[in-house]
């Protein structure tokens, strides 16, 4: 007992150690990349490590980037749920034909390649002037939104027991009352994770944003892209932490919210 | 309190038929327990009087008023349902609340009224029900709660969905006892469906029992626990034996003996008694009157708690008795009072 008491936290250390390195180990390049003001072949780390680029990032375009890309990442959440919300709570409820139909719909331009989707879209949006302007962009961004937003909002709607409406409307509550003061709360949890998921979706689009944006929407994905392509290691590796930022405000964010919502509001029914 | 009529109601989902022509009355201020087998048309036959579901023929009468094509908002019932169905998001208080604030009942109205009907229901404490919320309180205490939510907008028709069935034995004996003192209390007009006979009989003043789609028979608890009409009405409350005979003018013919018989059935039939009814003497015994005394071989006893279950091989049938105390296996002799047999046509 005591032989394996001992194991127990020694085993369980290793474990989170490989965890970490195969987390972490990729990342901590980009961090050291990011310090490194001069590193040459063969040198195993950098001859020089300084702020240099990060100072440097901040003056440059990068702020702009990700001021636009913030702009185009709120406004596309706001539109996709001010859509999603009534049309997933009318999915999920309603005996609407060609239910299935509707949401293949949603999920058609993700069955077929990104690339001439996307290629695609662009002629459009140029012929229709929205080319190359925050419009555009903010389009692109929503076919995906979309996809996946009516998808998980859809089965979130569908997660609140139906008696909880009928117990309100047997009361007297109308449709929209029932709706207001008993779907939405319950829904909200999932509502909020949908609409975090789909705010680092926009944050982080790339191909769509690249193809309908360039060269007048910069947005950091695309920034990260052309410093890289452009041999600005280390311009892309501090855009690329500045990136991971929000993802991993928000998913704590997330963990937590869901967790103590979930508990008050499922937990016991 | 209004009656409820419920005239010629049929209800099909697709091809499937779940109420076939259902004609009853729900008498005013009585409860009467809708019993059958799951997939029977009882909780179809509620949500339809609810207004849940649409009726495809019929009408449903509210007293004078015909509601067969008012939405469930105007209807003016109260629905309990088996799962609760309380808002997990409200306090307790809110949850009683929400009928009275939908109509616009002024606040300190609300409130006394709200924590009356929660003392009627024996919630008890009431001291945190405004903070406490119905996923903090155990199953029995959540019902009460939906409960309370129902009968605090004085709804006419109060309509139950197996409300007692998630909750354990001993909390379900105690609320069936206190549902239907709080009924009689309130003298509303309640319906009440359950698959379990033994609740039926015990809550209701009138039982209707329910089997595909149809009403099989309707009377007082007494009258469907020792008149079933049918084989179905007496297997489904728990009669135990069936066995298959002959019927003839004043004559039946059961397990190699005929006994004087007085029904209209004739041919062969299903004969059907309570393992309760069938008593049990040490082989070779004597005949007596007005009664099925037949031979046979106790094979099994097992002990129940509350009596002992004989299971006693006949010519051609194994038939359940009961009885108090133990009795020895082999050869013995069992008794049927003939007015405890019902004779079905098979």
């Amino acid at each position: 007992m005591p032989a394996s008491g001992m194991m127990r936290p020694t085993l369980r250390m290793a474990g989170f150690v490989v965890a970490a390195l195969i987390i972490f180990g990729p990342l901590s390049s980009l961090v050291i990349w990011s310090f490194a003001e001069k590193w040459y072949w063969p040198h195993l780390f950098p001859q020089q490590l300084g702020f240099l680029y990060w100072a440097k990032v901040f003056q440059g375009d990068m702020l702009r980037a990700l001021q636009d890309g913030l702009v185009i990442a709120v406004v596309v959440t706001a539109l996709t749920l001010v859509i999603t919300v009534p049309l997933a709570y009318v999915l999920a409820r309603m005996p609407i034909p060609l239910k299935p139909v509707i949401l293949m719909v949603f999920l058609l331009p993700q069955a077929f390649p990104q690339l001439p989707v996307f290629v695609n879209s662009m002629t459009l949006l140029y012929r229709v002037n929205l080319g190359g302007k925050l419009g555009g962009v903010i389009l692109i961004h929503m076919v995906g939104a979309l996809v996946f937003a009516v998808w998980t909002m859809t089965a979130v709607f569908k997660s609140v027991p139906e008696t909880l409406e009928e117990a309100a409307i047997n009361l007297g509550a109308s449709r929209l009352k029932t709706f207001w003061s008993v779907s939405l709360p319950l829904a909200t949890p999932g509502i909020v994770a949908s609409t975090l998921l789909v705010f680092l979706y926009s944050l982080d689009e790339f191909t769509g944003t690249l193809l309908v944006g360039s060269p007048f929407v910069l947005t950091l994905p695309v920034y990260m892209y052309r410093t890289s392509v452009g041999y600005e290691l280390q311009v892309a590796s501090v855009s690329a932490l500045l990136l991971m930022v929000p993802g991993i405000v928000l998913l704590v964010m997330l963990e937590r919210y869901m967790k103590s919502e979930y508990l008050s509001m499922f937990g016991r029914i | 309190m209004v009656e409820v009529r419920v005239e010629e109601v049929s209800k099909a989902y697709g091809k499937v038929a779940a109420l076939k022509g259902v004609s009853q009355r729900f008498a005013s201020g009585a409860m009467t327990a809708i019993l059958g087998p799951s997939g029977c048309g009882k909780t179809t036959l509620l949500r339809c009087i609810a207004g849940f579901l649409a009726v495809d023929l019929g009408r449903i009468r509210f007293g004078v008023d015909d509601v067969t094509e008012l939405p469930p908002q105007q209807r003016g019932t109260a629905m309990v349902f088996q799962n609760y169905a309380l808002w997990p998001h409200m306090t307790i208080f809110e949850n009683v609340a929400y009928g009275l604030r939908l109509q616009k009942v002024a606040s300190d109205e609300i409130h006394r009224c709200v924590l009356r009907v929660l003392e009627l229901v024996e919630i008890g404490s009431l001291s945190d029900v405004e903070t406490r919320r119905p996923g903090a309180l155990s199953g029995g205490q959540q019902q009460r709660v939906a409960l309370a939510r129902a009968l605090v907008v004085q709804p006419k028709v109060l309509l139950m969905d197996e409300p007692l069935s998630n909750l354990d034995a001993k909390v379900r004996q105690r609320l069936r006892a206190e549902l239907r003192r709080l009924q009689k209390q309130v003298g509303i007009t309640a319906i009440y469906v359950t698959h379990d006979q033994e609740e039926a009989l015990a809550l209701a003043d009138t039982v209707v029992l329910m089997n595909q789609g149809q009403i099989v028979q309707t009377g007082t608890p007494q009258d469907i626990y020792l008149k079933p009409s049918t084989a179905f009405a007496a297997e489904f409350l728990g009669v135990s034996n069936q066995i298959d005979g002959e019927a003839e003018a004043g004559r039946l013919r059961i397990a190699g003996q005929r006994v004087p018989y007085a029904g209209s059935e004739r041919g062969p039939v299903t004969v059907i008694f309570r393992a309760s009814d069938v008593q049990i003497e040490a082989a070779p015994g004597t005949e007596r009157a007005e009664t099925i005394s037949v031979c046979g071989e106790l094979e099994e006893s097992l002990f129940l708690g509350a009596h002992y279950r004989h299971y006693v091989r006949l010519p051609g049938a194994v038939v359940m008795a009961d009885s108090a105390d133990p009795k020895p296996m082999g050869a013995v002799r069992i008794h049927v009072p003939l007015e405890k047999v019902h004779p079905y046509h098979a």
